[in-house]
């Protein structure tokens, strides 16, 4: 009989590639457009300022203490003066009377108001970083939680190495102004808004002319905002360009060099960072113009005031003494201006980098929990599929029409071409995504009522892809169950006959496995990630080509171990006293997936996948009979095992 | 993360070299800070001259207006002095800034995988972004204003002594202690900031690993407990930066406190003073004046030298990585291959991973193989035995610990690196794709074939490795896969990987496990027109099926580090017992060999409790794509 079968390959999904351009502000969608409409411009603004305002709600308390400690720093500080005065003025002329308590009191005065200045200032750093930090934590937290809770379809559109920058070099901005300007902004206003109220009482004119320099600087800073605002966006957006090259080289430097990529990489990151310093330079330029303009528009003020002044005084209306100290106020009025501009300036940059982060938090996950989840402690592992269908986003169908039934405890194969669509039957099983019509259900009661935890504890996939995480191995396999003991652990490494080779590394179970598992060999983290899932001990078992790169004398074992897991008879899992141990005991429910037929040998019934539907079901004994894909396949895999 | 304890002259005079060309630049920046602080310090000297000389009520307007011209110059000047120095500093800073951002990437992409395999991608992303980030503005910013603010200081240190140089030494007796102290705040403070950054960047790996772990984590429901070993990592982020800003605090107290202090002792000397007639009232006032002025650079003092503080980890954290060499180097005299023919060999190639503790022998112990060019040698091995170790040592990824890799009768360290990697193409057992369409990808190492055009190639590379899947994808060839692109499944993704080595189409192909993925019925085409492609080439490809050796002329085994038999398939199936291990099934032993084709199907299938149906008939390596029937 002929294997020779055409060339038939499972349809691919069409992404929306350019979806980061598109004209919408929602989520993550057009998060690489710089010039964004009004409406949309406005709508990320708001929504960063929301998320920022969320982030202040838990530290309110906190944050209006750290202003008190800043204003009354401030108070402290103009103390010093006010006694040096004093002390001149009044501790002088009483020392020649012979009177020695008012130099006491300037002196223990001064030393007072020096402490408690210092005090607050140390007091209100201090505070300023506990301040910073807890809101910090709090969005580390979030974003991390909410990238977590993301379905894969989001995952597999939206590059890894943006999230990263996200979470890194965005956060970063935050925490500039965080650290930064709180502090400067409160007491700058204070300070402006004190010597602003002397000013009036002193002189209404020049009370006046100090006011109306507002109307240049408010303009000044209109002019600023919107500029830096598409600044510090497009900052955003080419950073995060810049750390999505260098996260894909890093994570795929092996190929880098053996292809010999070095070369073009680098001209590409070349240009990436010049973009980078581009923006970077326009934006600080953008600050460069802003803050000395404000300093300008202050000097100006000053001239002004004493032009005016001094016509008043020539006309006598003025004091000469007071128009100094008018003039000195008002020079002191502007001091904080810098400082505030800085704030400013942070601001917009923290704002620019909220964007995105509110953005990310903004999208939704397709994959949800339910509201009411159906409670589903002890699942026995029944699935059934009733015409579902599925196709990933809004590319073509992968799965047309499926109705099928696996009862708790069968252990089944799927088999077909690559491409076939058997990592995604694996994938809808796990709910990794929900099928597009139709209905998945677990014991009955549909996947997308069940809540995660009971989800998790049922079902259980070992991927394709063996993943290790960089910890410790015994670590590794403690993600199949957390609470887990070693002895467990290593029981589990054992069954599947990862235990020997185990305790050759140098530390045994407690070798670090480097980063994503590098330590060890393609077969052992095979290995590992079947230990995993036999820790899990679920009630339905996905393996995903979980051996297809042990060798065969490692394979075997594993399907010894296997077989022993998944017949009833002396499956005794110990799971006792352990909170999110699965507990289960019955017989469990297996699907997997091989090309190596020797899987199927366990298997009670073989399902064969060609392009999405399931084309052959039956006892691999029936399909050999029935001489169809089946057992031409099976033929073939006899033929090659020679 | 080598040596921590450098001090802080010699970590920042490491960006020396970097700074001489903007030298310049630099020093007129400074100067400009410089000036502008002396502009905004003249303007209330104007006043008072001004106030005491000009305005005597009745007296003309001229002056006035003089005055008034010469505040608002010395105001624009003193804008102006601000925009001169971001102009004179800004742009250099951003240059160099970005010249040592990619020459890290550079260097990055130099040094060897041993390297990157023991380096988080989040702690080496943290060195390139932020750290450098914060280099830069400490360059422009912190290290000027430190300068200027240290030098108002002195002046007006100075200026006070010239008043009175009791209370200027009373002033100056404060300055001992926190001198003191500084030397402690800077051991202090150095240490949390390096704490801080490192674990910053362990916070950014341990980002990288959730994301690029993510299927796991779903699958196993685990988000809970990445969420809190996460959270952990940040808490400890956070105490470190409390601790930082504790400690930045404690030193902002001192450097407020004592001079004010020294200053409430110098009020009540000064006072005492003026009483007993050596000091005047006006020489007081100017004193405490000129504190006030001086006051104001001393307390931002603690933030400033925090600041350098933390620009010095940041580059010593830069330089950590930019002084790790790279293991494997180009050589110091290549020899220069004209055409290579391919004939490789293995030498006594010893091998061992650094971490490898002693007393274990090496990895490969002696590894002696040698491949005719154009000859296909498959390479057995049980799981972990160094099969990849062994091929990662023909592109030099890594190097031997001992003997050599010749090609073409040359020690593979002797030819260039980029030479050695043009005629050396890999398939890795973890497929790897970049961000790019089908055709870059597979087109990837493909240097120019005389004769075909780029897209001949493509498609004869895409045919071999039976991936004409990719022509009907949404762009065919053009469309975009990899993690910025459409996800594609596990085989798929496999066979992209095979066309991109073979369109390479190099004189050494180093495959390994290149089939695991594959389907039985792909597998066969695959392996049968690889066969008729690969006529000519030399290839090392590692199998851990029978249906892999079968496309290989030869057949090598790898054990205990050593080749233990090299032979065809055939007469290592019937002489070697591991190979039987390794291949086989020991229980269909030897009885088997000679059975011819046996198409029974175990009876117990799916029950039996060792399931799995080896077959030991011996056909040669020609005979593996012939067909059989099976039932
Ligand atoms: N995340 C995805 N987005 C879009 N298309 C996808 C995605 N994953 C898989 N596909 C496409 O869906 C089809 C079925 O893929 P699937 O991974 O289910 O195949 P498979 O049967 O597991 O193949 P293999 O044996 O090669 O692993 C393929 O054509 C593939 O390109
Ligand atoms: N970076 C490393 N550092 C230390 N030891 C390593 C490292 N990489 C691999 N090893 C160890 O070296 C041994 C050989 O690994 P290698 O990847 O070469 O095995 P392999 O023969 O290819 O196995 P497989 O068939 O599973 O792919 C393994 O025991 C592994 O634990
Ligand atoms: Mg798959
Ligand atoms: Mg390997």
């Amino acid at each position: 009989m002929s294997r020779r079968d055409k060339r038939r390959q499972g349809p691919a999904s069409a992404i929306p590639t350019d979806a980061r351009n598109a004209e919408t502000a929602q989520g993550t969608a057009g998060e690489d457009r710089v010039e964004l409409s009004r409406a949309d411009s406005k709508a990320v603004r708001q929504r960063s300022v929301r998320l920022l305002r969320t982030l202040l709600h838990p530290v309110r308390v906190r944050f209006a203490i750290t202003v008190a400690l800043v204003v009354l720093s401030q108070a402290a500080k103009v103390a010093g003066p006010l006694l040096i005065a004093f002390g001149i003025d009044h501790a002088l002329p009483a020392l020649d009377d012979g009177g020695w308590l008012p130099l006491a009191v300037t002196g223990g005065g001064y030393v007072l108001a020096a402490v408690a200045a210092s005090w607050l200032t140390a007091a209100y750093l201090t505070a300023t970083a506990r301040l910073s930090q807890a809101m910090l934590l709090d969005l580390r937290i979030q974003v991390f939680r909410h990238t977590q809770r993301l379905s894969m379809e989001f995952h597999e559109n939206y590059t890894s190495g943006r999230i990263i920058s996200r979470q890194t070099s965005d956060l970063e901005a935050l925490r500039e102004l965080l650290d930064s300007g709180i502090s400067s902004l409160a007491s700058g206003l204070v300070f402006m808004v004190l010597t602003a109220v002397s000013i009036f009482a002193l002189d209404w004119v020049t009370g006046i002319l100090v006011l109306l320099s507002g109307v240049p600087m408010y303009f000044l800073s209109r002019w600023y905002q919107t500029r830096s605002q598409a600044a510090y966006r497009s900052s955003r957006v080419v950073s995060a360009r810049l750390i999505v090259h260098f996260i894909e080289t890093m994570t795929g430097i092996r190929a880098v060099k053996a292809f010999r990529r070095e070369e073009d990489n680098a001209a590409r990151y070349d240009e990436l960072a010049e973009d980078y310093r581009r923006v970077t330079v326009r934006s600080i330029n953008l600050n460069g113009v802003f803050q000395p303009g404000l300093v300008l528009i202050g000097n100006i003020a000053v001239a002004a005031v004493l032009l005016a002044g001094g016509y008043r005084v020539l006309g006598g209306a003025l004091e000469v003494g007071a128009l100094l100290a008018l003039l000195l106020a008002t020079k002191r009025f502007f001091q904080p201006v810098s400082q505030m501009a800085m704030f400013y300036n942070s601001f917009q940059s923290a704002q620019a980098a909220l964007e995105k982060v509110s953005g990310l938090l903004e999208e939704v996950p397709t994959v949800r929990p339910p509201r009411n989840p159906v409670p589903l402690p002890h699942a026995r592992g029944d699935i059934r599929f009733n015409g579902a269908e599925f196709g990933y986003g809004d590319g073509p169908v992968i799965l047309p029409h499926l109705d099928l039934h696996i009862p708790a405890g069968q252990t089944v194969a799927v088999v077909g071409a690559t491409g076939a669509g058997k990592s995604t039957l694996a994938k809808l099983m796990a709910r990794f995504y929900d099928v597009t019509s139709g209905s998945l259900m677990l014991d009955g009661v549909d996947l997308r009522e069940l809540s995660t935890a009971d989800l998790r504890r049922a079902v259980v996939m070992v991927t394709q892809e063996a993943f290790l995480f960089s910890g410790t191995v015994a670590d590794n396999i403690a993600l199949g169950r957390p609470s887990a003991t070693r002895a467990e652990i290593e029981a589990a490494a054992r069954d599947v006959g990862a235990d020997e080779f185990i305790r050759l590394l140098p530390d045994g179970y407690d070798t670090d496995v480097n980063k994503r598992g590098g330590r060890v060999s393609a077969g052992q983290r095979q290995l590992v990630s079947f230990a995993r899932a036999f820790l899990a001990n679920p009630a339905v078992l996905i393996l995903d080509e979980a051996t297809s790169s042990l060798d065969i004398p490692s394979e075997r074992l594993v399907q010894e171990g296997l077989h022993r897991l998944l017949g009833p008879a002396e499956n005794t899992p110990d799971a006792s006293g352990s909170g999110d141990a699965p507990a289960h005991n019955g017989a469990r429910t297996a699907v997997v997936i091989a090309h190596r037929l020797s899987t199927v040998a366990i298997a009670d019934r073989v399902l064969v996948v060609h392009g999405g539907r399931i084309v052959e079901d039956g006892s691999p004994e029936e399909l050999l009979a029935g001489g169809g894909r089946f057992a031409d396949l099976h033929g073939a895999w006899q033929d090659s095992l020679v | 993360m080598a040596n921590h304890d450098t001090t802080l002259f010699s970590s920042l005079a490491r960006i020396g070299p970097q700074l001489k060309p903007i030298m310049w630049r630099l020093i007129f920046g400074l100067l400009s800070a410089l000036a502008a602080s002396v502009v905004a310090l003249a303007i209330p000297q104007v006043y008072r001259v001004l106030v005491n000389t000009a305005l005597e009520p009745g007296s003309g307007t001229g002056a006035l207006w003089l005055g008034t011209a010469v505040v608002l110059g010395l105001g624009i000047m003193e804008a102006w002095l601000l925009v001169l120095r971001r102009q004179l500093v800004i742009a250099p800073a951003t240059t160099v800034e970005t010249r040592m951002r990619t020459s890290f990437y550079r260097h990055l992409q130099n040094l060897s995988v041993e390297f990157h395999d023991r380096w988080g991608s989040g702690q080496l992303l943290s060195r390139a972004m932020s750290d450098l980030n914060f280099m830069r503005r400490w360059m422009a910013f912190g290290a000027i204003m430190l300068v200027v603010t240290a030098l108002t200081v002195a002046i007006g240190v100075g200026l006070m002594f010239s008043m009175s140089w009791q209370l200027g030494l009373i002033f100056l007796a404060a300055a001992v202690p926190i001198v003191v102290f500084g030397f402690t705040f800077r051991r202090s403070y150095g240490r949390a900031s390096r704490r801080s950054q490192d674990q910053a960047g362990d916070l950014a790996t341990v980002v990288e690993e959730s994301v690029h772990g993510i299927r796991v984590l779903k699958a196993f429901g685990r988000g809970r407990e990445a969420l809190d070993s996460f959270a952990g990592q940040a808490q400890e982020l956070q105490a470190t930066e409390i601790h930082k800003a504790k400690s930045l605090a404690t030193f902002s107290l001192v450097v407020t406190l004592l001079p004010e202090l020294a200053l409430a002792a110098g009020l009540v000397v000064g006072i005492l003073l003026v009483h007993g007639g050596r000091l005047d009232v006006g020489t007081l006032v100017a004193f405490f004046a000129t504190a006030a002025v001086v006051a104001g650079p001393v307390e931002s003092m603690g933030p400033l030298l925090s600041m350098t503080l933390t620009a010095k980890t940041a580059l010593d954290r830069h330089f950590e990585v930019m002084d790790a060499k790279s293991t494997v180097t180009d050589p110091a005299e290549p020899v220069r291959l004209d055409t290579v023919r391919g004939a490789l060999e293995f030498q006594d190639v010893h091998f061992r991973f650094p971490d490898t503790p002693d007393g274990t022998p090496d990895l490969l112990d002696g590894v002696d193989l040698e491949l005719a060019a154009g000859e296909t040698m498959a390479l057995v091995g049980v799981t972990g035995s160094g099969k990849s170790t062994l091929l990662n040592l023909v592109p030099r990824l890594f190097d031997p610990t001992g003997g050599a890799v010749m090609l073409d009768g040359v020690d593979i360290r002797r030819i260039p690196l980029a030479e050695l990697r043009s005629c050396v193409s890999v398939a890795f057992e973890d497929t790897t794709l970049f961000s790019n369409s089908v055709r870059d990808n597979v087109l990837l190492g493909a240097a120019d074939h005389p004769g075909l055009t780029p897209d001949e190639v493509l498609e004869q590379a895409l045919d071999v490795a039976q991936a004409g899947f990719a022509h009907t994808l949404p762009q065919g060839v053009d469309t975009l896969i990899g993690e910025e692109g459409l996800s594609l499944s596990g085989g798929q993704r496999q066979r992209i990987a095979l066309a991109r080595a073979i369109a390479a189409k190099p004189a050494v192909l180093v495959l390994d496990d290149p089939l695991s993925a594959l389907d039985v019925n792909t597998e066969e085409r695959v392996s049968g027109r690889l066969r008729q492609v690969l006529e000519g080439t030399t290839t090392l490809i590692v199998a851990h099926r029978p249906s892999t050796v079968a496309m290989a002329d030869r057949v090598a085994l790898l054990q205990d580090g050593r080749i233990t038999a090299v032979g065809t398939h055939t007469e290592l199936l019937a002489g070697n017992d591991h190979y039987r291990y390794v291949l086989a099934s020991l229980d269909t032993e030897p009885r088997d060999l000679d059975s011819g084709f046996d198409d029974e199907l175990p009876d117990d299938l799916g029950t039996g409790p060792l399931p799995v149906a080896v077959r030991t008939d011996p056909p040669g390596p020609a005979s593996t794509t012939a067909k059989r029937t099976t039932k």
